[in-house]
């Protein structure tokens, strides 16, 4: 035992910068403390950061929380969530919290954080106002998002913008005022502050430059804001995202040093000697914060502080931004212009591909990077910016990146990062501060082999995932695999996909144990990730042949329905083409009330859905649904889900062809087919193309002059608009050409790649060969889908509703009272 | 003291399959494996609460079906780097039939 009793630390402040100094403690000491957390959110402690990415729909809260309670169980830390702490005595050495109890302490730690800024408007206090900070607001912003209302944000810094985003993916109309001439003046030069904010305009945010708020509108809640210079912006929600201020006030209440922040030494000790301080409720040297990155180094020198260090000390190191808006990369370190005539400037643009780079140099050194567009090589210029490296071997070739650059010559050959290269310390993940270092060390520790095992282990790139492909390549780099070799399957085997699907063809394996024997599978039976994929593998390679493996599918296509999150099902049947008849309806009205189905909702695919169905009475739900002639929908399946259509010339003034008749008949053609993943297609009867074409796998647009086949799109979180295949000019050509292409990616296809990245993957150019210019190859395509068809067109639910398959599934196996 | 109770045989079972039991505890899940060993746990992911009845056996283990996390079937616990602990009951086999472990004074009807 030791014999030295536990001096006790109190923390005031649940968030990152305590609990990360709390984290490092705990690594360097963790007997010194008998520890006590005061939070006034009533939550764990969660990632402020990525609040943003919640508001956008990309997160949940549960993913964001950092530590759950647990956490501070195992380490014996007593946590107070929800009790603000509202007085300090530090003569007496005592914290009382708004419940009234109070707790002494020997060290105790500042963690505040920061307050919005909220600038001096009329309006303010009214109901429909609120800052961007916490969990709460957040919820406030999602509950109007909602209701579908219009949004103002005020502020176009990193948070304002964010905001804003997050509100625009909820389907809110969103304007933003900022009061500069440009958006995120602080991080980016006039240029690429232009350049986001037209690639946001185009995504449809509305953008007041130079606008000064005077004030909110409204009697009872907010309407809107009025400019100085007139422009009224009518909004049901007002966003203020200005800028935070370090929150003093208990700094205040221990009559520490105040000045912007609580001010601390370079040992993050505030002017009384047992109290620290960290984050952003702080100011070192004249700084204050609110990057996430110099705070996690405070964190480290605190925490470094508390267990006896007494020469560890802290200095700002320097800063880099990058923005969380998918599909917008913008990084930006150091000074953003020359300052003086002994500085330069070196620019790169790309307009048409949007891209923009500017370095700046002084005395052969970098010291500034501003990036849009293709960021890869900005964690690169951010190492030359703090090594401070002379650069001036390579400053002609330092704009194009670090492949260019190392290699001297066009960077095929050494395209990517030189790991080899980069510095132990570098920061890889920013927003979990995880070093080159930290990682290579986990890798040849732990013996890991996958990002997801690095991610497990590091939290590097789990986050906002921004730098996975810098984790990959270290991994790459330390495990010694070559980073272009294919990704295994999973961890039962070393191969890919490929190689595994071109060994059935080639060995005629027609098992799942053949595979797995002929190939030295590690495992017996496989895993959940291998099995569903060889299942598929080997039914697309042998059809009639190969028996369905019911234990090698998940639980949606075993049951052929969808599992939901309470563990009920949901049920859809087919309406082909988008069409039904009033007799079917009836039947699913029935099937609703007769079985109290909870929830019948239209879905995006031009069919409904019967939500909340118990598993046992699915088989009596099915047979229902059989009797007035429907089948399932697949809408569980990895295989053709629907064929969207609008009305075409039967009804509509503007339809050229029968878009209606040609939908059905192609979900009569591939309906029951197996794929890779989903496969979801759409045929509109005009340009006008009101059935969305342009966002499906396979998209039908008719013209006058006949059928253009586009293919590849994707409406999901990447939406990926699809490329144009061919002009055809009749409806049996659409079959032909549509069932070769689906064929096509049935055969090469990767098991869960969409059509969208297996068309990236193999080029456009390649699938015009195979479709367009290969006559008899593609006649050949079509045969084998057709031939395929034969075996797979059985409705499952028909199947299983008459007790045939599976029966078993749907009952238990014995009841015990 | 456990009743042991009779809840059916091997053979109702799919292998790398499961069944459920209804009990006093809630659901059980009934694993068989593809070397026809069985295991019985209480029928829910420590993570969400997932039914691991409807999950993908492989070896001596399940993948949940909601969220992926995968468990051990012998101990009930969650596979690093997730952690967690679903309750694993006595189950055995004897000429063929399956006898589930629950205390005592339980009795048994056949679904």
């Amino acid at each position: 035992m030791n014999s030295v009793p536990r001096q006790r630390l109190v923390v005031i402040g649940n968030g990152m910068a305590g609990m990360r100094t709390v984290e490092e403690l705990l690594r360097r000491a963790p007997v010194r403390y008998d520890i006590t957390v005061f939070g006034a959110e009533p939550h764990p402690n969660y990632n402020r950061i990525m609040l943003s990415s919640v508001l956008a729909g990309e997160k949940t809260i549960d993913d964001i929380v950092i530590n759950p309670l647990s956490w501070y169980a195992e380490a014996g830390i007593t946590l107070h969530a929800g009790d603000p702490v509202v007085g300090i005595d530090a003569k007496a050495k005592i914290v009382t919290a708004a419940s009234g109890r109070t707790v002494a302490y020997d060290k105790l730690l500042l963690a505040t954080g920061s307050k919005p800024l909220m600038p001096p408007l009329p309006g303010l206090e009214l109901p429909g106002v609120v800052a961007f900070r916490d969990i709460a607001d957040t919820d406030a912003m999602l509950k109007a998002a909602e209701a579908k209302q219009r949004a103002v944000v005020i502020g176009g810094g990193l948070l304002g913008l964010e905001a804003a985003w997050g509100l625009k993916r909820r389907g809110m109309p969103v304007a933003l005022v900022h009061l500069m001439p440009t958006l995120m003046e602080r991080q980016l030069d006039v240029e690429a502050g232009g350049m986001l904010q037209k690639d946001l305009t185009e995504r449809g945010l509305h953008f007041f430059t130079q606008g000064q708020t005077e004030r909110v509108l409204g009697d009872t809640k907010a309407e809107g804001v009025v400019l100085a210079d007139g422009r009224s912006i009518p909004a049901d929600l007002v966003v203020v995202a200005i800028g935070i201020r370090p929150n003093v006030d208990m700094g205040k209440a221990a009559g520490l040093d105040i000045n912007r922040g609580i001010v601390v030494g370079d040992d993050m000790a505030t002017s009384d000697a047992d109290i620290y301080a960290v984050g952003e409720c702080v100011e070192h040297r004249g700084q204050v914060f609110g990057l996430v990155a110099p705070i996690w180094e405070q964190a480290k020198v605190c925490a470094a502080r508390l267990a006896g260090d007494n020469v560890a000390t802290y200095a700002t190191p320097p800063l880099s931004t990058r923005l969380k808006i998918t599909g917008i990369d913008v990084f930006s370190a150091g000074k953003l212009a020359a300052e003086d005539d002994s500085d330069e400037e070196v620019v790169f643009r790309d307009a048409t591909k949007g891209v923009y780079r500017k370095l700046v140099v002084r005395d052969n050194t970098l010291v500034g990077a501003v990036m849009y567009g293709d960021v890869a090589d900005g964690g690169w210029y951010f190492d030359l910016i703090k090594g401070g490296a002379d650069v001036s071997d390579m400053r002609d070739r330092l704009i194009f990146g670090q492949a260019f650059a190392d290699s001297g010559c066009c960077g095929g050959a050494k395209a990517g990062m030189d790991v080899a290269a980069m510095a132990d310390d570098s920061q890889i993940c920013g927003c979990n501060g995880v070093s080159k270092g930290a990682i290579v060390a986990a890798i040849t520790e732990k013996g890991l082999t996958t990002l997801d095992e690095v991610r497990a282990h590091t939290k590097a790139s789990a986050s906002c995932g921004m730098c996975t492909p810098q984790v990959q390549a270290i991994l790459s780099f330390v495990t010694g695999a070559d980073a272009a070799a294919p990704q295994a399957m999973c961890t039962c085997t070393e191969h890919g996909h490929d190689h595994v699907r071109h060994a059935i063809v080639d060995q005629r394996l027609k098992t799942q144990d053949a595979v797995r024997k002929a190939l030295g599978w590690k495992t017996e039976d496989g895993c959940a990730k291998c099995r569903p994929a060889l299942n598929y593998y080997l039914l697309c390679a042998w059809p009639g042949e190969y028996v369905d493996d019911y234990r090698s599918r998940f639980i949606n296509e075993r049951v052929h329905a969808n599992i939901q999150k309470d563990g009920t099902y949901s049920v859809v049947p087919r309406m082909w083409g988008g069409l039904t008849t009033p007799d079917e309806l009836r039947a699913i009205a029935d099937v609703a009330d007769k079985f109290q189905i909870p929830t019948v909702k239209v879905t995006g695919g031009q069919r409904i859905d019967l939500l909340g169905v118990k598993k046992q009475d699915l088989p009596a739900v099915w047979a229902d649904l059989n009797k007035a002639g429907l089948v399932s929908g697949h809408a569980y399946s990895k295989g053709l889900r629907t064929v969207k259509t609008c009305v075409g010339s039967e009804w509509c003034r503007f339809g050229t062809q029968d878009s209606t008749g040609l939908g059905v008949k192609l979900e009569k053609l591939m309906w029951g087919s197996w794929t890779p993943h989903k496969v979801k297609l759409a045929v509109s009867g005009c340009p006008r193309n009101c059935a969305e074409a342009t966002i499906k796998d396979i998209g039908i647009i008719c013209v006058e002059a006949g059928y253009d086949m586009v293919i590849g799109g994707n409406g999901g979180i990447e939406v990926r608009v699809t490329d144009p295949l061919v002009r055809l000019s009749t409806e049996d050509e659409v079959l032909e050409y549509a069932s070769a292409f689906m064929q096509l990616y049935r055969e090469e296809g990767r098991y869960l790649e969409r059509t969208a990245p297996y068309v990236e993957r193999v080029g456009l150019a390649y699938v015009k060969k195979r479709i367009l210019e290969d006559d008899a190859g593609r006649k050949a395509l079509y045969a084998r889908f057709l031939f395929s068809q034969s075996y797979a067109q059985n409705d499952p639910w028909a199947e299983r509703a008459s007790g045939g398959v599976d029966s078993h599934e749907f009952q238990p196996l014995a009841v015990v009272s | 003291m456990n009743d042991w109770i009779d809840i059916g045989t091997l053979a109702d079972i799919p292998r790398l399959g499961a069944r459920t039991v209804d009990t006093p505890l809630g659901e059980v899940a009934v694993f068989r494996t593809n070397e026809d060993e069985v295991f019985a746990l209480i029928n829910k992911c420590p993570h969400k609460n997932g039914p691991l009845s409807e999950g993908i056996v492989m070896g001596r283990k399940v993948a949940c079906p909601l969220h992926n996390w995968v468990i051990d079937l012998n101990s009930g616990q969650a596979q690093a780097p997730d952690e967690g602990c679903t309750t694993p009951l006595p189950l055995k086999q004897e000429a063929g039939r399956l006898y589930l472990g629950l205390a005592a004074g339980k009795k048994v009807a056949h679904a």
